[in-house]
């Protein structure tokens, strides 16, 4: 049985950064990922990580930024946190190795993000989260020694000991199809969101929510689950992501008669105002029939006023995938996107050290909500979130493994696992297929659950989600082989992608109000008398349970928000 | 909605039967991806088919494999693309989708990366070793350098390369083009302690950067533009260039040689070649005991030469001049691209599609022009 001080479930940007501050602190390190490090979803992200770095800004006026972008809702200990440490870890970045992009005079270099209110974005061209990630796992490597990889290893579930606490996992390595039981003092979901429960969505197929699903199912509270983040700028063609960045640089949005819409919504911040204010614009846009395109189902993004040079410099990957995916040469022409599902605020509840309610377990990252983003992520602190909350998620725990006893998890759980898996194996093949269950759900939440919605779509959510959990429990299964059973993982995917669409839903159907990137058409108003308060499901048995939480106020009071 | 063959390398390690394709029709638009087609394929008819994959969008580096023998990403590439290229080839629009190459397969389209692609870049010590004292603040550098770094910075490890190069289907122990355009990344960062240690370990290293062939198969499958033998040939200038390494199988003086005597003559002169490469680049080189034992272990090769016709004895001895105006024009391109009369550009940064920031068709031609 793999024994580690620490064991980190996801090797992106959170698992990676908790795995070498669990190292440093002394502790020995198991860091487990269903794929291989460098293809984890931190990969994708593009635009840049804040920081007030530059002598002139102060981090309270990004802590401020990042609360106004909240709508209030985020927990202010935990933004002062993030905020008041990003220099040091921009720097501490920069040391390991990344390549920041520099000015002239050799410092690092910052542009502007939506919903900032001085350039503060740190950036790699337009692939900062790739360049971070493969630093990181350079410098993963160069701790061999503290740190066991398992790549390409697919956690089943979490264990607990008789009195509660988090003591291991199963996993299942998926060269060969092997099951282990693993012990560990401390366990660190760092496993990402769960952009796949939409369809479309900018999130990687490997996005599936298993982290939000294990803790879930063990009993951990699930924090602000309605919040979830449409990105203003979506190819309307594949849903695949444009960052930012393009609008930090200047580029602007324009509707079907030609006209820069964004000045009637945000006269001040313009494109740059945080995103639930950008896409739910443009949404009213396209639903009020001044959509741009040849069915009028997008908003044309108009990269060209950047300048061909810089764009190359500064924005290469999306000239790729103007080119690669959608035909668009974006130095030459405006480029046709829409709102699309990007982020989920919400996860899995955590404090400021990502301890979630449950002893022995931690949660760092898209997985997580301690909660920093509140009702809406402001752009290009994800990055920074993952690496803050992975590094003290990585330290905290390590303090605490280092005075305890290895726990010796129950070998009976490992049996049960096999069974239930091998149950899978044998489903007969009557069922539907596993792809058209989750295309329906994908579709469904992108129809219902998205930049509007009302008490009646919401319930039609629920309905479905509630028949496809069914239909899931007896998917078809073709592959029945050990090696490399991608079938199997699916269907495990699967159920995990349920949990959290049941649990979205059903906060979203709580929330009687308006705030952030939660838009109530039959409640269109923010009340901070009755819901200026975390909402939280929990499972009870099999069925969920709702409860609140207080939004931590430090010194910022709600105010209205404008941009 | 359009109609294509997708016809796909299957392998299960569980069955008895070995390798085998298996055709499956596909719908799907025009311009949809190769990727698109697989996932068809899984979610419809055969859910054990097995490819990596994730973000759909040429950055996470999972689905490289080889379409019609082409090696690439399968979410990069296009339906349409891939199957004109097919009847290009005489395939009959079929579109062949196989593992990538130089690497053990594992099951159908994924293949065991660690085996090769990783093993090999764990070998350039894959990690910054900071200058000390580290800085309180950022390391203070060029903003050029940062962005000639992002170059290899961009390469997402696809192991398109390594599937396609010849020198390391000669010699598996090759570094290979993936591991080595990692090490520019250190050695071209001005905030490496070591990168004099590492040009000099890859230039020693007999399966190192000396044994590129220059085949250009890298450069070509590089899904990302990351250009792997253009930073081999830069850690090869610096190497030899900078650093006075004399490489093993003597490519560099020989290159040397050959540029010397067009630059001199206009033409090759071929006779001098051969000592020069040997004794050193000048005229005095052939009386150097190195060229004097090349000399007479080429001697049967010499002599069946001028038996058969093919060398003329005498222009060995006296070489083809060009008209000196012809002559001045050549030497005008050698003074060119050694960048003596441009003296904006800096040599280290020629190679660089993010600092020369244009990569328009005729541009990279040019580029091309100079590598060669």
């Amino acid at each position: 049985m793999p024994e580690h001080d620490v064991l980190i479930i996801g090797a992106g940007l959170a698992g990676q950064r908790a795995a070498l501050a669990a190292a440093q602190a002394g502790a020995s390190v198991g860091i487990i990922s269903k794929v291989h490090p460098v293809r984890s979803h931190s990969v994708a992200a593009a635009g840049g990580i804040n920081a007030a770095i530059n002598p002139e800004d102060d981090w309270r006026s990004h802590a401020f930024d990042t609360v106004k972008g909240s709508d209030y809702l985020g927990d202010q200990d935990a933004i002062e946190v993030m905020c008041s440490e990003a220099p040091a870890e921009v720097l501490t970045l920069e040391h390991m190795g990344v390549t920041f992009h520099r000015n002239d005079r050799g410092e690092l270099d910052l542009r502007a993000f939506g919903g900032a209110s001085m350039k503060r974005t740190a950036y790699v061209a337009d692939i900062t989260g790739q360049a971070i990630l493969h630093v990181l796992y350079e410098r993963l490597l160069s701790h061999g020694e503290q740190i066991t990889r398992y790549e390409e290893w697919f956690v089943t579930r979490l264990i607990q000991d008789e009195e509660g606490r988090c003591c291991g996992v199963i996993a299942r390595d998926m060269r060969d199809g092997r099951l282990e039981l693993f012990a560990a003092k401390a366990v660190i979901l760092a496993c990402g969101g769960a952009g796949q429960v939409y369809h479309p969505t900018t999130n990687g197929l490997i996005v599936t929510g298993d982290g939000i699903a294990l803790a879930y199912r063990l009993g951990a509270p699930l924090m602000d689950m309605e919040m979830v983040q449409y990105h203003p700028t979506t190819l309307v063609e594949n849903g695949l992501l444009i960052t930012e960045g393009a609008r930090g640089e200047g580029a602007i949005l324009l509707n079907g008669k030609g006209e820069r819409f964004m000045e009637r919504y945000a006269p001040n911040k313009l494109e740059l105002a945080s995103r639930d204010v950008v896409s739910r614009a443009e949404q009213t846009e396209i639903l009020e029939g001044r959509g741009a395109g040849p069915d009028g189902s997008g908003i044309y993004l108009d990269i060209t006023v950047v300048g061909r040079k810089r764009i190359l410099e500064a924005l290469r990957e999306i000239v790729h995938v103007g080119r690669d995916f959608a035909g668009v040469d974006i130095t030459k022409e405006p480029i046709l996107i829409r709102p699309g599902q990007h982020y989920i605020m919400g996860g899995v509840k955590t404090d400021v050290d990502g301890l979630t309610p449950i002893p022995g377990l931690y949660a760092a990252g898209e997985v997580a909500c301690v909660s920093v983003h509140g009702g809406n992520r402001l752009g290009a602190n994800s990055l920074l979130d993952t690496l803050i909350f992975g590094r003290r998620s990585g330290e905290h725990a390590a303090r605490q493994a280092l005075e305890m006893a290895m726990p010796r998890p129950n070998k009976h759980a490992l049996l049960e696992e096999e069974r239930a898996l091998a149950a899978i194996l044998r489903r007969d093949t009557r069922g539907r297929r596993l792809a058209e269950i989750k295309l329906e759900l994908g579709k469904t939440m992108n129809e219902h659950v998205a930049v509007f919605r009302d008490e009646e779509v919401l319930q039609k959510a629920l309905a479905t989600v509630t028949r496809l959990r069914e239909e899931a429990a007896v998917a078809q299964i073709d592959d029945r082989g050990s090696v490399f059973n991608q079938d199997l993982v699916a269907a495990l995917e699967l159920s995990f992608m349920l949990d959290c669409a049941e649990a979205i839903v059903l906060s979203a159907i709580e929330r009687k109000e308006s705030r952030g990137a939660h838009y109530r058409t039959d409640f269109p108003e923010r009340d901070d008398d009755n819901w200026l308060k975390h909402i939280m499901v929990t499972r009870d048995g099999d069925e969920p349970k709702l409860s609140y939480s207080p939004v931590t106020i430090t010194q910022w009071q709600p105010e209205v928000r404008t941009y | 909605m359009a109609q294509f063959t997708l016809r796909v390398r299957r392998y299960d390690p569980n069955s008895p039967t070995g390798p085998y394709w298996q055709e499956q029709t596909v719908e799907l638009e025009e311009h949809r991806s190769v990727l698109e087609g697989l996932l068809q394929i899984k979610a419809l008819y055969d859910g054990s088919l097995a490819v990596r994959c994730s973000c759909r969008s040429a950055i996470c580096g999972s689905c490289g494999v080889r379409i019609n023998g082409e090696p690439g990403l399968a979410c990069k590439t296009h339906l349409n693309e891939a199957r004109a290229f097919s009847e290009a080839i005489g395939k009959g629009g079929v579109i062949e989708v196989e593992p990538l190459g130089n690497m053990p397969v594992i099951k159908d389209l994924v293949v065991d990366m660690d085996a090769v692609h990783w093993k090999k870049i764990n070998r350039v010590t894959p990690w910054l070793i900071g200058r000390q004292p580290v800085p309180q603040r950022e390391y203070i550098v060029p903003r050029e350098a940062m962005l000639d770094v992002t170059q290899t910075m961009a390469c997402i490890q696809c192991g398109a390369c390594v599937s396609d190069c010849l020198a390391m289907e000669a010699d598996p122990e090759f570094i290979g083009p993936a591991a080595l355009a990692k090490a520019y990344r250190f050695v071209g960062d001005p905030r490496d302690d070591r990168r004099e240690e590492r040009v000099r370990e890859l230039a020693e290293d007999p399966h190192g950067i000396f044994e590129c062939t220059h085949c250009f198969k890298c450069v070509q499958a590089c899904p990302k533009e990351v250009n792997p033998m253009g930073q081999i040939i830069r850690l090869r200038r610096i190497a030899s260039a900078d650093l006075g390494i004399v490489d093993q199988n003597n490519g560099v003086r020989h290159e040397q040689a050959f540029a010397t005597l067009v630059k001199e003559h206009g033409l090759l002169h071929e006779a001098e070649l051969l000592p020069r490469s040997y004794g050193g680049d000048s005229w005095f080189g052939k009386f150097h005991p190195a060229a004097g034992r090349e000399l007479l272990s080429s001697l049967r090769v010499i002599v069946k030469a001028i038996l058969r016709g093919k060398v003329n004895p005498l222009r060995a001895i006296i070489p083809h001049r060009l008209a000196t105006a012809d002559r001045k024009a050549v030497q005008r391109i050698f003074d060119h691209v050694d960048g003596k009369k441009s003296p904006h550009r800096e040599q280290r940064y020629e190679l660089n599609l993010f600092v020369v920031g244009e990569d328009e068709p005729q541009e990279s031609q040019e580029q091309t022009e100079v590598t060669r």
